[in-house]
């Protein structure tokens, strides 16, 4: 053991490897030492990353966006869709109001809720240290179907002709109360995080709350009448085109401020790949990164439950495709990833639900598993190497 | 006055609870870790000694008294500053997936990295350097997933090193390793004592292994904790009595345990080289006193044209078996 006997604690291995003078000395171990920095050096310290997969992710993402924009029922040629987009006006004053108003905010919505959905799904699996982790676990979806179900199913006759006669501010309404019932179990879920030790404890409290609430649900929704119920569905069945353009920067806003947090995160997410403890003492402030967690989760989540419906699939799916796309467990790598997988995944969606050609519109929730889970299982079957 | 790494002054240890009052483990633990040396813990299932390990290195809180990372409050240290000090190596090695080995000790660079864990060339160096300190540079580019426990656990405490901590706390670290991988761990972590400065513990039930590689074991117990080298500890009989159970005794002139001879019928085996040695021993497995003088039977090696057999004599009789099993087997017959 040489290489131990020495000061400083580790001698360099070898520079001159690295700037090609190796070949002039060639004692085995040194060599072998170097071989291992360079291999290392050269693809940063995580062998066998393919973080060219990014560079695919981004042009799918490109691709997707432009078709999510240029197809729909009315079909609208490409280049007045783009002066459309840049110049605001189109031949057809039809066609400009198409893009601007229904195609590009479904378009952004379907992104950023997809980017929201991936990230708090790659977050929940890596603190929870479990594969089946996903945004809702932590109860957010039933707190905004609580909200949702309470306007939709308990207001009287009065509140009915309100919903249904003020349209768009019916939408708001319901957006508002979902997006209340998300952010109060989400508070409710903080003030547990603020006070448990462990990443269990506070997944079994979580799903627990998500059990009270649904419970809570399933209670409005049996004394409710029937054409209220299937309102309550329609809103469950999840979808990108509730948005308004003018409604968008509000969700850009939360998506925004919970991608900004997670990515101040990911070296304590790293670090608990390796469990809490580990964590620990590799120096990560578990406390903060677990309120951190919860903050960025609620949202990312929140918002998009709100705005969205509750879109089942995508957040659970993402994170387990870009880990398998990109060869890798490092959040550097992981979480933009994730960005663009889930935008990709939400956009694909999207497009399907709504197939050209015809006027049929698929509920998105049954779009995102029936795409999804078959391309998942492929992913992860070809990349298994061990258990997930 | 020695410098001590890590010391503690009147430790106390155990578990808070809010009903039934605190738990205590150890009472007023006086303890002291030096640089260059690896220390030992060796005690009973239950006697404290993951807490006292938990509790050194700051992931449970003592019940009272301080504990100084070179003359600095452990209490008063944030959890980075913590972590350039004291490094931990825990009994299951984690097994995360889609990493590699690299990546797995570039891990132990955290508490020295930016906020997003970016390694220099400076970090590299050093990982490269653990890697080859615990000689895993076959293992470095391979899938976690593919490695076996026992390299695993190496990677861990490459891990470990890296984090250039002066301080190295191991928490049964070869419980799920084979022998020639522990006592392999063992000789790796006395040579990391000795040859990079590092102030080890090490928490283990091999007391063979930790007899012959520590320079001092803490002997924790029931009630106190008896502190010295490993040699002073056997002679002054303090193994003996920490682990001595019914029917086990601790043999001070073997260096290991024995199990009591059973009042069986008393054997003698002529002849003194590796076979007469594993005879007495099959013999003591089924029950006989072995000794030196005649006794009820009399088992010896002998040979007829370089054909080696054994000569069984009991009872006035005289028998010949070519395998230990039949010799044991025509016993069997000859008392049942």
């Amino acid at each position: 053991m040489s290489q131990l006997a020495g000061k400083p604690a580790h001698p360099a291995p070898s520079e001159r490897i690295w700037t090609g003078e190796a070949k002039k000395q060639r004692s085995a171990p040194r060599a072998k030492r170097g071989i291992l920095a360079l291999r290392a050096w050269q693809s940063r310290e995580f062998t066998g990353a393919k973080p060219m997969m990014m560079l695919v992710l981004l042009a799918l993402l490109g691709a997707l966006l432009l078709l999510s924009l240029s197809l729909g029922s009315a079909s609208i040629p490409f280049d007045q869709i783009l002066s459309a987009l840049f110049s605001g006006e189109a031949e057809r004053h039809a066609w400009t109001s198409i893009v601007l108003k229904f195609r590009l905010p479904k378009t952004l919505t379907a992104m950023l809720a997809g980017m929201a959905l991936g990230v708090s799904g790659l977050l929940m699996q890596t603190y929870f240290r479990n594969p089946l982790a996903e945004p809702f676990v932590l109860g957010v979806s039933a707190g905004a179907s609580l909200g949702v179900a309470l306007v939709v199913l308990t207001s009287g006759a009065a509140g009915g002709a309100l919903l249904a006669g003020l349209g768009l501010a019916g939408d708001l309404l319901l957006t508002a109360t979902a997006g209340l019932g998300a952010a109060a179990t989400m508070g409710l879920v903080l003030f547990v995080a603020l006070r448990v030790q462990s990443s269990v404890t506070l997944l079994i409290l979580g799903l627990m709350f998500g059990y009270l609430v649904a419970s809570m649900v399933s209670l409005l929704l049996y004394f409710a009448l029937p054409e209220r119920i299937q309102a309550y569905i329609n809103w469950t069945f999840g979808s990108f085109s509730g948005v308004t353009i003018e409604q968008l920067p509000i969700l850009a806003l939360f998506v925004l401020a919970g991608l900004l947090l997670s990515a101040a995160l990911v070296k304590p997410l790293n670090a608990l790949l390796l469990g809490e403890d580990y964590a620990r003492s590799l120096g990560a402030n578990l406390k903060w990164a677990r309120i951190g967690i919860v903050i960025a989760t609620a949202l990312l989540v929140s918002a998009v439950t709100a705005f969205c419906g509750p879109i089942a699939f995508i957040g659970l799916a993402v994170p387990h495709l870009c880990r398998g796309l990109l060869a890798s467990a490092d959040h550097r790598l992981l979480l933009p990833g994730a960005c663009l997988a889930g935008a990709c995944v939400a956009l694909c969606a999207s497009l399907i639900a709504e197939l050209p050609g015809n006027n049929l519109v698929l509920p998105l929730n049954v779009v995102t598993a029936i795409l999804g889970a078959p391309v998942v299982i492929l992913v992860v079957l070809r990349h298994a190497r061990g258990k997930l | 006055m020695t410098a001590y790494a890590l010391e503690t002054r009147a430790l106390t240890i155990g578990y808070r609870r809010r009903r039934q009052g605190d738990v205590v483990l150890a009472r007023e633990l006086d303890l002291g870790l030096q640089k260059g040396k690896l220390v030992g813990l060796l005690g009973p299932n239950g006697v404290g000694k993951s807490t006292l390990l938990r509790t050194l290195a700051g992931m449970q809180k003592a019940l009272a008294g301080r504990i100084l990372l070179g003359g600095q409050d452990l209490a008063t240290l944030s959890p980075g500053a913590l972590a350039r000090r004291l490094s931990m190596v825990l009994t299951a090695a984690p097994q995360p997936n889609m990493m590699n080995g690299y990546a797995l000790v570039a891990l132990g660079r955290h508490p020295h990295s930016d906020w997003l864990g970016r390694l220099t060339t400076e970090d590299h160096k050093a990982v490269a350097w653990a890697i080859s300190a615990v000689s895993a540079d076959d293992l470095a580019a391979n899938p976690l997933a593919e490695l076996s426990d026992g390299q695993r656990q190496k990677l861990m405490i490459a891990r470990a090193l890296a984090q250039e901590a002066d301080i190295m706390l191991l928490d049964e670290p070869t419980a799920y390793l084979d022998l020639p991988r522990r006592v392999e761990t063992m000789q790796l972590l006395k040579r990391l004592a000795r040859k990079a400065e590092r102030a080890i513990l090490v928490s283990t039930h091999d007391l063979d292994l930790a007899l012959r590689n520590c320079d001092q074991l803490w002997l924790m117990r029931q009630d106190d904790m008896a502190i010295g080298a490993p040699e002073d500890l056997v002679l002054q009989g303090q193994l003996g009595e920490t682990f001595s159970a019914a029917g086990i005794n601790f043999d001070e002139r073997l260096g290991a345990f024995v199990l009591d001879s059973p009042r069986g019928r008393r054997a003698k085996v002529s002849g003194d080289g590796t076979e007469a040695m594993w005879m007495r021993r099959a013999l003591e497995r089924s029950g006989y006193n072995i000794c030196e003088e005649s006794g009820e039977l009399e088992v010896t090696r002998r040979s007829r044209g370089g054909a080696p057999f054994w000569h069984l004599r009991m009872n006035g009789r005289a028998s010949e078996h070519l395998t230990v099993e039949a010799v044991l087997e025509a016993l069997e017959s000859e008392w049942s």
